[in-house]
């Protein structure tokens, strides 16, 4: 049994990132289902399996001490290869395919100002909560500013700075708050924002920003406003991701300091 | 075929790298600025001339739609790459900035619909 296990941990070890696809698979479906059945689709599968990511991560950090997550096992090395910063940003672009520039300026400046302001308002909120709790250098502050705004930015913004791994994963964190909240969130507050027409679905998805969030938010509303808040939304993390790095880690360096 | 569109995607992603350096070494910081939003401009920019003069057919616009939906999947990978012990210990400042940014959005969104409905008046106006 135990040879058994050596010689298929050789072959995971040795194939890490066709691993890497295995238990990723795994956990979405796990996750889907749990979406589905216990949840009734409340919770989107993707938020839970973001939350079962995390949970592996801290378990692989306790067993082996190491700084990254389940990827410091062994034959589960592949996994950060698969999360990694190289696959990630080709993912992240890819998912601009097929949205129209034109489409989008036809939105007008509404859609513009509710990027802006859901971009910067996230970093600012984002910042000064982390200055609060003492993380008061502007790469940190603007890291988890980044991850006030998603999931994305926040890991984005803290590895092109150079933010230590423990901050990266606080934005990450943050943004997955954020991101749940939108989620469970929206239909109860739908009615008090005017969250019933296409043209607030756009400005809802440029504020929002969190992709998942949005979607699972708006399908939770009314199906039909999800491709517009989703629109200006997949505009928000490549927003974020431009501005993080720039003009909002300039502006916070000048404020505080190194 | 689907290399095309990997390809044009690997090809964007790295000229908005570059572009992201550049600008980086530019400002003075030993970052990458914005590369990879560069690289999503690029990508809509270029994807929408091809579509427009019919070169993207199916197959290549595949080579793209699989990376976009293996996005979840990597972000997954991702959150399990993270050092979550470390975070832990700040885990109230993660709910906090969630929650917050949250709600204040929220309540923008009314805010900022009445500039847009505004916006769409005066354009009426001249039309």
């Amino acid at each position: 049994m135990n040879e058994a296990w050596q010689v298929l941990e050789a072959i995971l070890t040795k194939y890490s990132l066709v691993t890497a696809f295995a238990f990723v698979g795994i956990i979405l479906w796990i996750s889907y289902r749990l979406s589905h059945h216990i949840t009734r689709g409340r919770m989107h599968g993707s938020a839970i399996a973001i939350l079962i990511g995390l949970l592996l991560a801290w378990v692989g950090g306790r067993i082996t001490g190491g700084t990254k997550g389940i990827t410091d096992i062994e034959c589960l090395a592949g996994v950060g290869l698969m999360g990694g910063a190289m696959l990630r940003d080709f993912a992240i672009v890819a998912t601009a395919f097929g949205v129209r520039l034109d489409e989008f300026l036809k939105t007008g400046l509404s859609g513009i100002v509710s990027l802006v302001t859901g971009v910067l308002s996230s970093f600012v909120i984002g910042a000064i909560i982390a200055y609060a709790f003492g993380y008061r250098d502007a790469i940190s502050m603007t890291t988890i500013g980044g991850g006030a705004a998603t999931y994305i930015v926040g890991p984005v913004t803290g590895s092109a700075l150079g933010a230590s791994s423990k901050v990266i994963a606080l934005s990450v964190a943050a943004g997955l708050v954020k991101s749940i909240l939108v989620m469970t969130l929206t239909p109860l507050a739908a009615k008090w924002i005017g969250l019933d027409n296409p043209r607030s679905a756009l400005i809802f998805g440029g504020l929002m920003g969190t992709t998942s969030g949005v979607a699972g938010g708006l399908a939770a509303t009314d199906e039909r406003l999800v491709p517009y808040g989703a629109m200006t939304a997949t505009f928000y993390t490549g927003l974020g991701c431009l501005l993080g790095p720039s003009l909002v880690f300039i502006v916070l360096r000048a404020i505080v300091g190194s | 075929m689907a290399i095309y569109g990997t390809a044009l995607l690997s090809i964007c992603l790295i000229c908005g790298l570059l572009i992201g350096k550049l600008l980086g070494l530019i400002l003075g910081i030993d970052a990458n600025v914005g590369g990879v939003g560069i690289a999503m401009l690029m990508l809509i920019l270029v994807s929408t001339r091809l579509e427009d003069r019919g070169l993207l057919p199916k197959p290549t616009q595949n080579g793209v739609l699989f990376w976009s939906s293996i996005y979840i999947p990597i972000v997954v990978a991702m959150s399990a790459s993270q050092n979550v012990v470390a975070a832990m210990s700040g885990g109230t400042l993660a709910i906090i900035t969630g929650t917050v940014v949250v709600l204040v959005c929220f309540a923008l969104v009314p805010l900022i619909s009445r500039i847009g409905r505004g916006n769409s008046e005066t354009i009426g106006d001249e039309s």
